[in-house]
């Protein structure tokens, strides 16, 4: 069963200043299975996060349409949470009050958000820092708390754009880590943007690359390794092999980004 | 010196206070020395002395209390029709495309200029003087704070309708907090402004407050008691100032942190 349809969805910019129009993303056709971890991997530029934009409902199609659970979306919605790779937890809520923002939004009670917030601070190892503002927080630890409030709304599909894009190596390497296990234990659907090969291949049980722009599909790759996945697995042989596979694929598209 | 190094805090504290006292010895050196006629300046213990009879036997003080008064009367005034006004334009583009060119046409009108008017609409009462400082500060307010609402980072926007939000909640629970200390600033800043304009409308038409003092002392030369009456004035805004800052301070913790 399908739990996101994307079909023919196209990205087209229009022209600065009388210029010709700018072609983002070709039309796109994707199919997303319920509890699949799809990765889509491309060049900067290539219009990935475009097309995420597009799931998410915060930017419009040019053609084509997005149905999720059979239903077209048009417009932003809590049953599509999505983490940014900028941060965006509220300044003026401490992280509790960011993760309880969607149930809040959606009229939960005060005494029944409380439980799911504290849930999903354990879930995400920010016991302790509850009554914490964003600022007083490391990059890791502000997306952490993203993520938690992105999965505290339940929503029907996960979507992150570069969420760990800003933060250094080692934090990241972690970051990988807590998100992979989350998804192993509670099962949901994920779309992640990375230009990350590595991370792409880790994270994933499919990665789709995508092309240098306009961007199309270039590549479908089923990612069988075995869960848990552990950080040790980066170095088996097995993933090496699609590495190397993957680089090849994208060093092509980076290059004819680089010509262009 | 090297260019944007910080200076500690107690070279700070003593660089500050030691203009004060090179600009209190020159003005000493002026007057008492001779150097300018007192007609037209008075040395600073004349000031002082002519202060303390001020408020002792003329009963300054309750000049003091009416113009604190108007004040913040206007003031407020002014901010409960400002705040949502600017708040609304930021938010919403039609409602600014309908508004923003008249107000910042209206910016531009002097507040002084609007006092003979003021004064044959409303008299040279209360609400005359009240009327002169909303009119200063009310295009003022709305103005930046239209600025300020329409910059509301759009990721902090868009995260929120991905989690749920409606369009009244994106103006309530993103917009409003977001900015609230920003406008809080920007009242802060055009509260300042609000002091130059109540002794304008105190110069004119008026039978009490720091102004009216200030006037009536010009026609007798008591150049002390000018000078008293004006630093009077920067003191009560200094405080003003600081207590609207701790206010702040105070209220959005989170801005600091």
């Amino acid at each position: 069963m399908n739990k996101l349809l994307i079909e023919g969805v196209s990205r087209t910019f229009a022209g600065v200043r009388g210029g010709q129009p700018v072609k983002a993303l070709m039309p796109i056709d994707l199919a997303v299975a319920a509890n699949d971890f799809i990765t889509i991997l491309g060049p900067s530029g290539c219009g990935k996060s475009t097309l995420l934009r597009i799931v998410a409902g915060l930017e419009a199609s040019s053609e084509g349409r997005v149905l999720l659970d059979g239903k077209a979306v048009t417009r932003p919605g809590p049953d599509r949470g999505m983490v940014f790779q900028s941060y965006t937890l509220f300044p003026w809520l401490t992280v509790a009050q960011n993760i309880a923002f969607g149930l809040r939004e959606r009229g939960m009670p005060e005494k029944e958000r409380d439980g799911v917030v504290a849930s999903y601070v354990n879930l995400v190892g920010l016991k302790g820092f509850e009554n914490h503002w964003p600022k007083q927080l490391s990059g890791g630890m502000q997306q952490r708390t993203a993520i938690a409030r992105a999965l505290a709304n339940d929503p029907e599909i996960l979507l992150l754009d570069e969420p760990f894009g800003a933060l250094d190596n080692q934090t990241r390497g972690l970051m990988q880590e807590l998100l992979l296990g989350i998804w192993e234990r509670r099962q949901k659907t994920v779309l992640f943007v990375t230009h990350d090969i590595e991370e792409a291949i880790f994270m994933a049980s499919r990665v789709i690359v995508m092309t240098a722009r306009p961007g199309r599909i270039k590549s479908d790759v089923a990612i069988d390794l075995p869960h848990p996945r552990h950080y040790t697995l980066k170095t088996s042989p097995e993933f090496s092999a699609l590495k190397a596979r993957l680089t090849e694929d994208i060093r092509v598209e980076a290059m004819r980004t680089a010509q262009a | 010196m090297r260019p944007l190094h910080p200076v500690s805090p107690g070279i700070r504290t003593v660089l500050g206070i030691s203009f004060f006292v090179l600009f209190v010895a020159f003005w000493a050196w002026i007057t008492l020395g001779g150097h300018v006629n007192r007609i037209f300046l008075a040395d600073p213990l004349s000031m002082l002395r002519d202060g303390w009879r001020l408020l002792v036997e003329d009963r300054f003080w309750l000049d003091v209390l009416i113009t604190i008064w108007r004040v913040f009367g206007g003031f407020l005034l002014a901010s409960v029709v400002a705040v949502p006004l600017g708040i609304a334009m930021g938010a919403w583009k039609p409602v600014e495309a309908f508004l923003e060119p008249f107000v910042s046409f209206a910016r531009y009108l002097p507040a002084s200029a609007f006092i003979p008017l003021l004064i044959l609409w409303a008299g040279i009462g209360e609400l005359e003087k009240l009327l002169v400082i909303f009119v200063g500060s009310v295009f003022q307010i709305v103005l930046i704070i239209a600025v300020k609402v329409g910059g509301t980072r759009r990721d902090l926007v868009e995260a929120a309708y991905t989690l749920g939000s409606t369009n009244s909640g994106i103006v309530n629970r993103v917009i409003m907090p977001a900015n609230a200390p920003e406008i809080a600033e920007t009242l802060r800043l055009v509260l300042g402004w609000a002091w130059t304009y109540v002794i304008v409308a105190e110069l004119i038409g008026s039978s009490s407050g720091i102004g009216y003092m200030i006037i009536n002392s010009q026609s007798r030369l008591a150049t002390g008691q000018i000078i008293f009456g004006i630093i009077v004035i920067g003191l009560i805004g200094l405080l003003s100032d600081f207590a609207f800052k701790a206010f702040n301070r105070w209220l959005f913790p989170w801005s600091l942190a």
